[in-house]
């Protein structure tokens, strides 16, 4: 378990201090695969960092399996760190050491026998599918191959904990979904507790948990995936679910509802039929929804027309449809 | 013989080298009289005090090339005393021209070699003038590693003596191995100062003949072996650093 309590982080500065983490309250139980999303500069990296110390906060505390990192002997931090693994965005693989080499920089500086270090560090670049890349070097190896190579060096101390700064920003889409899959599958077949630094949604959607969504140095909120990204309480979680919304249409109101579909809707063309139904239009501002075995998931935020009437037949039919609505101003 | 002379002689024995006749006469002129054992000595020696003084320049200029680098802010073992102290000296030697420098530093050669003169205690003078120098070389092919895989073998409980023998090391090697050729070059154009103690060398050769003795062939044929070392010198480490180096691999 990391609990991180009451953690802050400021850098100094001639002006006094710039603040990069305030007030941070967080417990990331074992065996979670647990994000954290924010925009550039929310202080994301920074708070992924204080997990191992390698910012070491302004004040609070961090503790690894109930032992807090910021008062160890930096001897015992540096062997806590064995069981702390971590990705980066760009890699950072030894340029002049092979794939191999690579894995097995973390065994050379744990003491691991040569002979055992090599079969261990073999099987490694196997579970990661790379076993037929080992004597590459980090220059011949795509992005993901090299992501690859970095996640078996970070278990190569088979740590309990893994920690991914911004792991797939640099890859594209399919390689982002692949790296993915294959942190899933660490987490169910070795239990090893992964926490993800994104700004994107997709990932989280794709892996997490739990989510904390981290907004100018605080917390904005901690939650389960559904229930965060369904329904957003707070400012920046409502800005991450459903960006970018500001149009406004001629004879539309400053008024709008967020419909969700969580799969009990069947996919008809539940918004057709309303506007049919309900003789009035609607604005689409935003949506983002699927098709999946023939139920729909996802999300559509419609601009309501200036017309009350109107707006209630909207709802009652939203209602006798069974779909989960909110009302929200713009 | 005038300088004037001389040097127009070198030019017609060019030219009928160049036309095919007088080949014989040419070789017998540059490499007569047992100057062929004098240009082989002379070549021994540059090669043997270049080598020997960049060596012990490294020896001493990667130790202090880490602390520079290490002690620096933000760096793996910051201290600002040390840095700035340490700093300072190396900016002071590097200022004091080489010829001073050597001269200031007798008593140094005095107490390693036994002697202030001769090939060995050139050595002593050109090793000292060197490791400042080197330091800032190591120092800045060190700061070219990439921080992030740094804080990478940071993050699995790496210490700084790893991270000095088995990151930045390795990782600054394709750079080490550049600013080496750079160092060799530059050392080798202090030997010629070996005239000053009563040493050898190429550089020697070229001013106790050419300049000393009006005998313009020697000179130019001393300054043409030179470049030929330092062709070899640079070229090799070049390679070496081209060849070792994993990043440009395809």
């Amino acid at each position: 378990m990391i609990e991180i309590r009451d953690l802050t982080k400021t850098y100094p500065t001639p002006e006094g201090g710039i603040t990069a983490l305030s007030g941070i309250d967080l417990t990331i139980g074992d065996g979670e695969i647990f994000g954290i999303i924010g925009l550039s500069g929310a202080g994301k990296s920074t708070l992924v960092r204080c997990m191992n110390l390698l910012e070491r906060p302004t004040s609070g505390q961090v503790l690894v399996d109930g032992r807090d990192l910021t008062a160890m002997s930096r001897k015992e931090l540096l062997r806590t760190r064995k069981k702390i693994g971590m990705i980066f965005q760009s890699f950072n693989l030894l340029s002049q050491r092979t794939a191999l080499g690579n894995v097995l920089f973390p065994l050379e500086i744990a003491g691991t026998p040569r002979k055992e270090a090599v079969a261990k560090a073999g099987e490694l670049l196997d579970t990661v599918g790379l076993s037929d890349r080992a004597g590459a070097y980090p220059s011949q190896l795509s992005g993901g191959q090299k992501q690859r190579v970095a996640i078996a060096r970070a278990l190569a101390t088979d740590p309990s904990y893994l920690l991914c700064d911004e792991a797939t920003s640099a890859l594209d889409p399919t390689t982002t979904s692949q790296i993915l899959e294959l942190l899933a599958g660490i987490n169910r077949e070795r239990g090893v507790t992964i926490v993800v630094i994104t700004h994107e949604m997709k990932v989280i959607e794709q892996i997490c948990g739990r989510v904390a969504i981290i907004d100018r140095s605080r917390i904005a909120e901690v939650g389960k995936v559904s229930e965060v990204f369904s329904d957003p309480k707070s400012e920046m979680g409502r800005e991450l679910v459903l960006p970018s919304l500001r149009p406004q249409a001629a004879g539309m109101t400053k008024r709008a509802v967020r419909v969700t579909f969580d799969g009990r809707s069947s996919f008809e063309p539940v918004i057709s039929n309303m506007i049919l139904e309900c003789r009035c239009t609607v604005n689409i501002l935003y949506a983002d929804t699927r098709d999946i075995g023939g139920s729909a998931y996802g999300q559509m935020l419609l601009q309501l027309p200036d017309d009350a009437a109107a707006v209630s037949r909207i709802h009652s039919y939203l209602d006798s449809r069974g779909i989960q609505y909110a009302d929200e101003d713009l | 013989m005038t300088g004037g002379q001389a040097s127009l002689s070198i030019f017609t024995q060019l030219y009928s080298l160049l036309t095919g006749s007088g080949t014989a006469a040419f070789f017998a002129r540059i490499f007569g009289g047992g100057m062929a054992h004098d240009y082989a000595v002379a070549i021994w020696e540059t090669v043997y005090i270049t080598v020997s003084g960049t060596a012990i320049a490294y020896l001493f200029g990667i130790p202090l090339g880490v602390i520079l680098y290490g002690t620096s802010k933000g760096s793996l073992f910051p201290n600002r005393p040390v840095n700035s102290v340490l700093g300072f000296a190396v900016n002071i030697f590097r200022s004091v021209p080489f010829i001073i420098l050597l001269v200031l530093t007798q008593p140094v050669a005095k107490a390693v070699v036994g002697t202030k003169l001769g090939n060995a205690a050139f050595i002593v003078y050109l090793s000292i003038a060197a490791i400042p120098f080197v330091s800032r070389m190591v120092e800045s092919s060190l700061r070219e590693v990439d921080a992030g895989v740094i804080e990478a073998a940071q993050s699995m409980g790496t210490g700084n003596f790893g991270l000095i023998a088995k990151v930045l090391i390795p990782e600054a090697k394709p750079s080490l191995l550049t600013g080496a050729a750079i160092a060799f070059t530059t050392i080798l154009g202090y030997t010629p100062m070996t005239y000053l103690v009563a040493g050898g060398g190429l550089g020697n050769l070229a001013i106790r003949y050419g300049i000393y003795r009006f005998d313009a062939t020697i000179m130019y044929v001393s300054s043409f072996l030179l470049i030929i070392v330092v062709q070899v010198f640079q070229e090799s480490f070049n390679l070496a650093a081209v060849k070792t180096d994993r990043r440009r691999r395809k």
